[in-house]
C-alpha cells in the first residue's frame, strides 16, 4: 500500500506538470478578457496541445487517454491558478450523452468544438414543478413536419446565457405514464423563441437562469434516442452529473477553520484552545480525511484498470452539509462581527459569510441531500424503491398541487 | 496510486471470513455472553492454530513476520464476527508493547509464547472513573514491587501477564510514571471478573500487593510509551470497529427488507433508507480512514498519531451509530434478548471505552495535527 504513481503514471504526471508550467496563461494574456473569454483562451491552448478532454476518443477531439490519466491531469490542472468553470457541464455531462446517443456525423460536428472551447453547452432538465421528481416535467414538444415545437419553461440552468447549445428533455406524450412520454433533444440556444432570465440567488449571485420556450422549433434530427426514450437518455446525463459535481468545493475546509480558530479568541485565549472547538474540528477533519482516502481507493481501482466502487457517491452528500456547518460555526466563532459581510470589514474578505450563503444551494444542486441518500440506498445498498402512487398512471391524470 | 490491499491480502481476507463464518457464528458469541466463560476457548485455540496471534511478531521470535496490513484484515474480520476472544488485549496491546519497548530478554521470553498462544497478555492501565492522567495514577512501585488496583482490565482474568502503568513511590506526582511487566501467576496478585456492558468479552479487577514487577522500557517514560502503544492499537481497534459496524448495517438492512409495515417492506420508507444510508456513509468514511491508519502503521510513518486518531474517531462514531440505529430499525424486536442486535450495541461501546473515548481521541487528533504543523 502506497500513494505512489506507477512508473507509467509518473511519466504521464511529469509530462502534464511540465506542459502546465510552460503554458499557463500569463496575466497579460488574460488582461482584457471576461471570465468566459479567459476560459475559452485556456481551453483552446489545451486543445491545440492535446490536453483537452483527453479521455475522449481521438475522433471526437480527445486523446484516447485512460481514466487514471484523466484523473492525474485533473489533479495537476487543479493545482494551477487557471481560468475555470465554463465547460464543466458541456464536457462532463452533455458530451458523454452525445457520444452514447448522437450520430457519428453529429459527434464529428459538435464534440471537437466542445473540446476546443469554441462552443459552450448547457443542460436543461429541471422545471418549476419538477426537480427531484424530474420525470414529472411538463415542457411540451409537439411534432410538426420534420420539426418539433416546444412550449414551456426550464429552470436552474447553469450558464444558459452564454451557452451555444443545450440538451433538454421534453414531454412528447402526456397520455402515457410519465417516464414513457419523454424525449431528449439538443438545441441551438440562439433559436427564436428562447428567452433567458437569470435567477437571483440568496447569495446575491446569479449562476442559474430560467429558460422560457415559446413556439421554439427544433429539428427531429436533433433528437437523441427514440421518441419516448428520453428518460433512458437522461439517465446517461445524470450518471455523469454525479461524477462531475463533486462536493462543490465552497472555499472553506478544515484548514481554513483551523486557521480561523487559531486567530480569534475565546476568553482571551485562541479559540483553538477551547475543547468544544477542538472536538468540532476533529469531526470535520475525520470527514475530510475519509473523503480523501475514499477518493484514493477509487483512484487505485482506476489505476488497476478496474471500475471504482460506489464509495464516491458519498462525496457530495458528506461535503455539502459539512460546508454549511463549518460556515455556520465560523460565523459563531466571529461572534457579533460574524454577521458583517463586507470585502473590507469581514474576516478573510467575507469568505465565511459567502460560504454560509452559498452552501444551501450546494446541498440542492445536482440532487438534494435526500435524493442522493435515496440513490445510495437503492443503487448501493440495494434497498427497494419507494412506492410510487403515480406509477402506471397516464401523465395527464396525475394529481398536481393545485388541480 | 496503490491504496488498496494486495491480491494475497484479499485472499487472506476470504480465508478469514470463511473460517469465522464456520467457527464464530453469533450463536457462539451469545453462548459466551450468557455464560460465565471469559471467552470461547475452542475458538481461541483455532485462531491460534491459524497463526493469527503470530502475525506481526518477527520470525526470530517465533512469529510470522507479516505486516500490519495483514493484521488489519484479521482485525476487521474478528470485529465483523464479534469474536469472543482475548485477541485485542494479547495482540494489539501486549504484543505491541513488547515489540515497542521490551528488552531483548523480555522479547525472547514472551514473544514466542504470545505467537504460539501459550501465553496471553493484557493491558492494565485504567484505575477509576474518569480520564486517566499521570497525576491520577494511584498504582505505585517501590523497588520492583507493585501495589495497587487496576479496573477494568480486558481479559485480565485470562491473561498470564499484564502491561501495567504505575508511578514510582519516589515521585509524588506526574513524572516517574513507567510501564511494567507483571507476571499474573503470583500469590500476591488477586483477580476477579467484573460485569460489563458486554459480557461476551471478559474484564477483571486486578489487585497487586507488593507483586514482583519488571520495568518495560525506559524508567519515567511510561506515559509517552502508553501514547505510542495506544496509537498502534487504535488503528487495529478501529478495524475491529468498522468490521462490527458493517455487521450492524447488514443486520439492519436484512431486517428492513423482510419486515412489512402498512403493506410494504419498511426498507421502502425514506426514514429507514436514509438511516441506512447514513450508516453506510459513516462506515465508508471510517473504513477509508482505517486504510490510512493501516498504511501509517505498516510504514511506521511520522503521521501515525494523526492517522491513528483519525481512524479511531471515525470508527468509534461509525460503530456506535450503526449499532444503535440497527436496534432502532428492528423496532421492539431489536430490544429483545432473543435478537442479536444487542451484540454490536454492547461491543461498540466496549471498544469505544477500552483504549480511550471519542472525546479523548478527538483531543489527541487536534494535538497531533498541531504537532505535525510545528514539525
Amino acid at each position: 500500500m502506497d500513494f505512489n504513481d506507477t512508473p507509467e503514471e509518473a511519466r504521464f504526471r511529469k509530462k502534464a506538470k511540465q506542459w502546465l508550467a510552460a503554458n499557463l496563461p500569463s496575466s497579460d494574456e488574460l488582461a482584457d478578457l471576461d471570465y468566459i473569454g479567459r476560459a475559452k483562451l485556456w481551453q483552446k491552448k489545451k486543445y491545440d496541445a492535446g490536453w483537452a478532454c483527453i479521455r475522449w476518443p481521438k475522433a471526437h477531439g480527445g486523446q484516447d487517454a485512460s481514466a487514471i490519466e484523466q484523473v492525474i491531469w485533473n489533479q495537476e490542472e487543479a493545482r494551477c491558478d487557471r481560468p475555470d468553470g465554463v465547460f464543466g457541464i458541456g464536457q462532463g455531462m452533455c458530451a458523454p450523452t452525445m457520444m452514447a446517443w448522437a450520430t457519428d456525423e453529429q459527434n464529428k460536428r459538435y464534440l471537437p468544438k466542445l473540446a476546443s472551447g469554441e462552443e459552450i453547452w448547457c443542460q436543461m432538465f429541471s422545471e418549476p414543478a419538477s426537480g427531484s421528481d424530474l420525470a414529472a416535467l411538463r415542457t411540451r414538444a409537439v411534432k410538426d413536419g420534420d420539426d418539433w415545437i416546444i412550449n414551456g419553461q426550464k429552470i436552474w440552468t447553469s450558464g444558459a446565457h452564454f451557452s451555444d447549445y443545450g440538451v433538454l428533455v421534453l414531454r412528447t406524450d402526456p397520455r402515457v405514464p410519465k417516464h414513457q412520454g419523454l424525449t431528449y433533444f439538443f438545441i441551438d440556444m440562439k433559436s427564436p423563441g428562447i428567452e433567458i432570465k437569470p435567477i437571483r440567488q440568496i447569495s446575491g449571485g446569479a449562476n442559474f437562469s430560467e429558460v422560457y420556450f415559446t413556439d421554439v422549433r427544433v429539428a427531429d434530427a436533433q433528437r437523441l434516442g427514440a421518441v419516448g426514450q428520453g428518460w433512458k437518455v437522461a439517465l446517461t446525463t445524470l450518471m455523469n452529473e454525479r461524477a462531475s459535481i463533486g462536493d462543490g468545493g465552497g472555499g472553506i475546509n478544515f484548514n481554513t477553520m483551523f486557521n480561523l480558530a487559531s486567530k480569534v479568541n475565546i476568553d482571551d485565549q485562541p479559540a483553538i484552545n477551547d475543547r468544544s472547538v477542538r472536538a468540532k474540528l476533529a469531526n470535520w477533519y475525520v470527514q475530510e480525511s475519509g473523503l480523501k482516502f475514499t477518493g484514493y481507493r477509487s483512484m487505485t481501482a482506476l489505476s488497476r484498470g478496474e471500475l471504482p466502487g460506489p464509495e464516491n457517491s458519498i462525496s457530495k452528500l458528506v461535503g455539502a452539509p459539512k460546508l454549511q456547518d463549518m460556515a455556520s460555526f465560523a460565523l459563531d466563532l466571529l461572534e457579533a462581527s460574524g454577521a458583517i459581510w463586507d470585502p473590507e470589514l469581514s474576516e478573510d474578505a467575507g469568505r465565511f459569510q459567502a460560504a454560509y450563503m452559498n452552501s444551501p444551494g450546494i446541498r440542492i444542486a445536482g440532487g438534494t441531500d435526500e435524493i442522493m441518500a435515496n440513490i445510495i440506498a437503492e443503487r448501493v445498498l440495494g434497498l427497494p424503491q419507494d412506492i410510487r402512487v403515480d406509477k402506471g398512471i397516464p401523465f395527464n391524470e396525475i394529481p398536481t398541487a393545485n388541480s | 496510486m496503490n491504496f488498496e490491499f494486495s491480491e494475497e491480502q484479499n485472499l487472506l481476507r476470504e480465508q478469514a471470513q470463511g473460517f469465522l463464518a464456520d467457527n464464530c457464528p453469533t450463536t457462539l458469541v451469545r453462548r459466551v455472553l450468557e455464560s460465565d466463560a471469559p471467552c470461547d476457548a475452542e475458538l481461541w485455540k483455532k485462531i491460534i492454530a491459524m497463526g493469527w496471534t503470530a502475525t506481526t511478531i518477527p520470525e526470530d521470535y517465533g512469529g510470522l513476520g507479516l505486516s500490519y496490513l495483514e493484521l488489519s484484515i484479521i482485525a476487521e474480520e474478528l470485529g465483523r464476527a464479534l469474536a469472543p476472544v482475548p485477541f485485542s488485549s494479547s495482540v494489539y496491546l501486549a504484543t505491541e508493547a513488547l515489540l515497542l519497548a521490551g528488552s531483548e530478554a523480555q522479547k525472547q521470553h514472551w514473544l514466542p509464547k504470545l505467537a504460539s498462544g501459550t501465553a496471553i497478555g493484557c493491558y492494565a492501565v485504567a484505575e477509576s472513573a474518569g480520564r486517566l492522567s499521570p497525576n491520577s495514577l494511584s498504582t505505585t512501585v517501590s523497588g520492583m514491587n507493585i501495589t495497587g488496583e487496576k479496573i477494568p482490565v480486558a481479559d485480565g482474568d485470562l491473561a498470564d501477564f499484564a502491561i501495567v502503568l504505575a508511578r514510582a513511590t519516589s515521585h509524588a506526582t506526574g513524572d516517574g510514571v513507567s510501564a511494567y511487566l507483571v507476571d499474573l501467576h503470583q500469590s500476591s496478585v488477586t483477580r476477579e471478573g467484573v460485569p460489563t456492558i458486554d459480557p461476551s468479552r471478559s474484564h477483571a479487577r486486578i489487585q497487586f500487593d507488593e507483586s514482583d514487577a519488571e520495568l518495560l522500557g525506559v524508567p519515567g517514560e511510561g506515559w509517552s510509551l502508553l501514547q505510542k502503544i495506544a496509537d498502534r492499537a487504535a488503528v487495529l481497534f478501529a478495524w475491529e470497529q468498522v468490521g462490527g459496524a458493517d455487521t450492524a448495517l447488514n443486520m439492519a438492512k436484512e431486517y428492513a427488507m423482510g419486515r412489512f409495515a402498512f403493506g410494504r417492506p419498511i426498507a421502502t420508507y425514506q426514514a429507514i433508507k436514509h438511516k441506512l444510508t447514513t450508516i453506510y456513509v459513516k462506515n465508508t468514511l471510517a473504513r477509508s480512514n482505517c486504510y490510512y491508519g493501516a498504511w501509517a502503521l505498516s510504514t511506521n510513518a511520522d503521521e501515525l498519531p494523526v492517522a491513528a486518531a483519525t481512524a479511531r474517531v471515525s470508527a468509534i462514531q461509525a460503530y456506535y451509530f450503526a449499532a444503535k440505529e440497527n436496534i432502532q430499525t428492528h423496532g421492539g424486536m431489536g430490544f429483545t434478548w432473543e435478537f442479536d442486535c444487542q451484540l454490536p450495541y454492547r461491543r461498540s461501546k466496549l471498544l469505544a471505552t477500552n483504549i480511550g473515548s471519542e472525546a479523548l481521541w478527538q483531543e489527541k487528533l487536534i494535538t497531533a495535527i498541531e504537532n505535525r504543523q510545528l514539525a
